[in-house]
């Protein structure tokens, strides 16, 4: 129980910190339910099978072949064949990490695969899955789990990729997405 | 001064678009700033970054053997090199080697340093900025204007000009257009650039890792889509630990942007694969350009501990009027003026080290702890030492050490004036000094320094004494201060004394990079003060209260007249300016406040040493609320009112502005009474406020709690 009301409260605290940056935060129970409102999501953005509307999914332990099959099924455009090309015209990147950071409403990834690293960063629209029970509560706590030596590629990512580089002004989506919906779920594992 | 290097600053200072920008993110960045380190340690974290980069510096060579090592066993290619030259030939062979025919780069200080851009280019590479505002830039073939927000001084119609010019016609100046238009323009050369070049933001020796720290996702790109990645680091982002790493990237988007953590952050630590399969050809050129020879300099060493956030920018008050330009292609600002004389040449910050103000700002923000106001006093001591001092600087400092002379040759250029004279202002000065008084009213010279004036009054008879330290303006211009130290500490049966032999502080000269002058000025100073048994050295001027107790000694060991130290110490500890006594005499009940005070609104004036050395801020504060007096504070009550001392002189452009805000800031609060604790800002508020017939009093703390005592 108490564990349960320890983890809301820093869900809380990240949830304040990542919509201050104008991240988007929801939390389901079951990666069932995941599943389900990522799929809404995805018909609610208007991903079809053709060009400018894919939907690209980086490889990721909750998904399994069986599942893929399902998704792509039930979301036409939706590929988990992740190319450049792809990710490049894709409307919506989908992406599972690894770690939260609750006192900067951060992401952590090891981003070695390639993928990862493409459909968080080059569509319009990133959909990040993360296991409730990732949250912790600062930097130098992940920094304490994560390897550099077997993680060549760790990214942090707070927010979508934003600019003031004109008259100062805050303009969020310049190179990287305009939006970031975080989906935090009860029943995923934590990464090793 | 280059008449070109003047010719920039007054550009810079009528470029509305520059100040009003500058000004408004000085404004919005103190409150963001605070913000996004509230319920953190600052002084506990930076005192954590300063400890592991001072290490890091000490062991230079050690860590960058380590940072290959390790790096190189997972496959990257690790260059080190002392000489930018050697940086460029490498990535141009590289690029020949490979093919390559676009580069795309993230924001890099190390390549700019280098000019990197216009070496490849000449060689026939295309090479292409992708953080927006170095993009901007580099289209409009101008340099950055801030060390973070490179084209702040550009407007959005002028942004929507070079869009249209240089890419494509017909762009608007609307703000997410132009961002979403750059996006549009700059994903297709990611994609099919052959190489990435990035800068690092941090270098692990121990894991042989790179961070690089952006907000547009650019560096992600950089270093993921092109199959071959080259970042250039300079030997000061080396670090030991991986660990090491969670301070400095807690205080970098802290103190550079006000942000909690940037919108992404990368730690590489080797190569990873591409999309075609292949394992991304990652270099990493460690560069040293003159860092070692910095770490082994005992003075300089600390500005390696910079972690390149340009807070020192954003707090300076110079800097929010004039921008990066007038300080060269490369580095900007505080630090900038440092780094400049190191990595270019020392005699490329002669003039912009003049720029400096001396107020503080910017050490109490550093979160690399870096004492840069110190730092650029040293380079102008050791540009006075290589290049001598000015004829007309050595007359002027041969006359203010003597007293008498000073007093009678200022009097003199003052009783010219007398006609001109109205409550205690010279409306109108000699021609060479009319650049002084344009924005400001001086006031009159008296006609008996305070010297000589305090021989007439009548003081008790008391066991305990202090010795006052007049200084030049309370000595000549405001004697009325000195007489009111004089009746608060008699008040508390404190006898007052005016040792004779007392001159300069050699603050004009330390701030002119005088060294042996400053150090006699402070030997000439102790024996006149120690020269009688005193409980106290009081001062009413906050530059001469940091002159007696820290200057002295650390003027006298840079000069190496170590056999004074002793007595300069020994003077140190009796040295308190006024207001901290006073407060100390209050509570221990031997000075008392007066029943029936007409509490007064009044607003307080934060000097810069007062408050940024001696650090005694709050007690004036204090005092006048026990007194009964109502504080209304200022909006920026702690930033330089543009005195400096002989920087109103100097460079009268720049601090005549910086007053005109100082005296809005004190208007805008409506209170008829403003007090400071420095006789030199009320010379330069005070006569500003004059000038433009304010009705305004103000006085020196002495002044009111004199009046406020039983």
């Amino acid at each position: 129980m108490s564990a349960i009301l320890e983890s809301s409260a820093i869900l809380e605290s990240f949830k304040a910190r990542a919509e201050a940056v104008s991240a988007q935060v929801q939390r389901v129970e079951t990666k069932e339910l995941a599943i389900e409102l990522i799929v809404r999501l995805l018909h609610q953005e208007g991903v079809e099978d053709k060009p400018h509307c894919y939907a690209v999914w980086a490889a990721c332990p909750m998904i399994g072949d069986n599942e893929k099959k399902k998704l792509e099924g039930a979301v036409p455009g939706l590929k988990f064949d992740v190319t450049r090309e792809l990710a490049a015209d894709a409307k919506v990147g989908i992406s599972q990490l690894d770690w939260a950071l609750a006192n900067t409403g951060t992401l952590v990834q090891s981003a070695v695969e390639i993928d990862k690293r493409l459909v968080s960063t080059l569509p319009l629209l990133h959909i990040a899955l993360i296991s409730t029970a990732a949250l912790l509560p600062d930097l130098p706590a992940v920094l304490t789990r994560v390897d550099p030596r077997k993680s060549a590629y760790l990214s942090f990512i707070t927010g979508p990729s934003r600019t003031a580089d004109i008259e100062r002004v805050l303009t969020i989506g310049v190179h990287g997405p305009e939006r970031l919906i975080i989906v935090f779920v009860d029943d995923l594992e934590v990464a090793a | 001064m280059n008449q070109e290097f003047k010719q920039s600053i007054l550009d810079a200072l009528s470029n509305p678009n520059l100040t009003g920008a500058l000004g408004n993110f000085s404004v919005a960045y103190r409150a963001g700033r605070a913000k996004a380190y509230e319920g953190i340690d600052f002084e506990a974290l930076r005192t954590q970054i300063a400890d592991i980069k001072s290490s890091a510096s000490s062991h230079f060579d050690e860590l960058a053997e380590q940072f290959a090592r390790v790096a190189e066993a997972r496959g990257t290619k690790v260059f080190r090199t002392s000489d930018p030259n050697a940086v460029k030939d490498y990535i141009l062979k590289l690029a020949q080697a490979r093919g390559v025919k676009s580069i795309v780069k993230s924001k890099s200080m190390a390549t700019e340093e280098i000019h990197l851009n216009k070496f490849l280019e000449k060689a026939g590479i295309d090479v292409q900025e992708t953080d927006l505002g170095e993009w901007i830039i580099q289209l409009a073939g101008q340099t950055p204007s801030h060390m973070v927000m490179p084209a702040i001084h550009m407007t959005k119609e002028e942004v929507a000009g070079v869009f249209s010019d240089k890419v494509e016609d017909g762009q608007k100046p609307d703000i997410p257009k132009l961002v979403k238009f750059a996006r549009g323009k700059l994903r297709p050369m990611f994609l099919k650039a052959d190489m990435g070049i990035s800068g690092a933001n941090i270098a692990v020796a121990e894991t042989g890792s790179i961070a690089i720290v952006t907000n547009e996702g650019n560096a992600r790109l950089v270093s993921t889509l092109p199959n071959i990645h080259v970042a250039i680091v300079g030997y000061e982002k080396l670090i030991e630990k991986f660990a090491d790493i969670a301070p400095i990237l807690t205080a970098l988007p802290k103190s550079a942007t006000a942000q909690l953590l940037t919108s992404y952050v990368s730690i590489i630590s080797g190569p990873t694969p591409n999309t075609d399969g292949t394992p991304k050809e990652l270099h990493i050129i460690l560069m040293d350009n003159r860092r070692n020879e910095m770490a082994k300099d005992p003075r300089f060493k600390q500005a390696l501990q910079c972690i390149r956030c340009a807070s020192c920018l954003n707090v300076c008050p110079v800097f929010r009027l004039v921008g990066g330009h007038v300080f060269g292609k490369v580095y900007t600002g505080g630090i900038g003026t440092i780094l400049t004389a190191w990595f270019d040449a020392l005699k490329q910050s002669d003039e912009i080290q003049s720029l400096c103000i001396q107020c503080g700002n910017c050490k109490d923000v550093c979160p690399g702890k870096i004492d840069i106001p110190d730092l650029i006093l040293e380079l102008r001591r050791r540009l006075a030492v290589e290049q001598g001092q000015p004829m007309i600087q050595k007359a002027i400092f041969s006359v203010v050490n003597n007293r008498r002379l000073f007093h009678t040759m200022m009097r003199a250029a003052s009783i010219g004036q007398i006609p001109f004279a109205k409550e205690g202002f010279i409306r109108h000065l000699p021609m060479f000094l009319s650049n002084m008084t344009e924005k400001r009213s001086l006031p009159a010279i008296a006609a008996v320094p305070f010297r000589d004036r305090i021989l007439k009054i009548k003081q008790p008879k008391c066991k305990e004494k202090a010795a006052f330290y007049g200084g030049c303006l309370i000595d000549f211009a405001y004697p009325e201060m000195g007489e009111a130290v004089v009746k608060v500490l008699n008040k508390a049966g404190i006898e007052v004394i005016f040792p004779e032999g007392q001159t300069c502080c050699g603050a004009p000269a330390r701030y002119s990079g005088a060294y042996e002058v400053a150090a006699q000025n402070g030997a000439d100073n102790i024996k006149a003060l120690l020269s009688e048994d005193v409980k106290y050295v009081v001062s009413a001027c906050p530059t001469c209260t940091v002159a007696l107790k820290h200057d002295f000694i650390a003027n006298l060991e840079s000069v190496g007249r170590t056999g004074e130290l002793p007595a300069a110490r020994q003077l140190s500890e009796k040295v308190v300016d006024f207001s901290t006594l006073a407060s100390q005499l209050l509570e221990q009940g031997r000075l008392k406040f007066k029943a029936g005070i007409e509490p007064t609104k009044f607003t307080y004036h934060d000097s810069c040493h007062f408050k940024r050395t001696l650090h005694a801020d709050q007690t004036p504060r204090k005092l006048m609320k026990q007194a009964g007096h109502e504080l209304v504070e200022m909006d920026e009550c702690d930033m330089c009112c543009g005195m400096g001392g002989s920087y109103t002189i100097k460079m009268p452009e720049i601090s005549a502005p910086i007053l005109e805000r100082k005296l809005m800031n004190v208007e805008k609060t409506g209170a008829p009474l403003l007090l400071i604790d420095c006789p030199g800002c009320v010379m330069q508020i005070g006569g500003g406020l004059d000038k433009r017939g304010s009705k305004i009093q103000v006085q020196h703390t002495v002044q009111r709690l004199a009046d406020c005592l039983e």
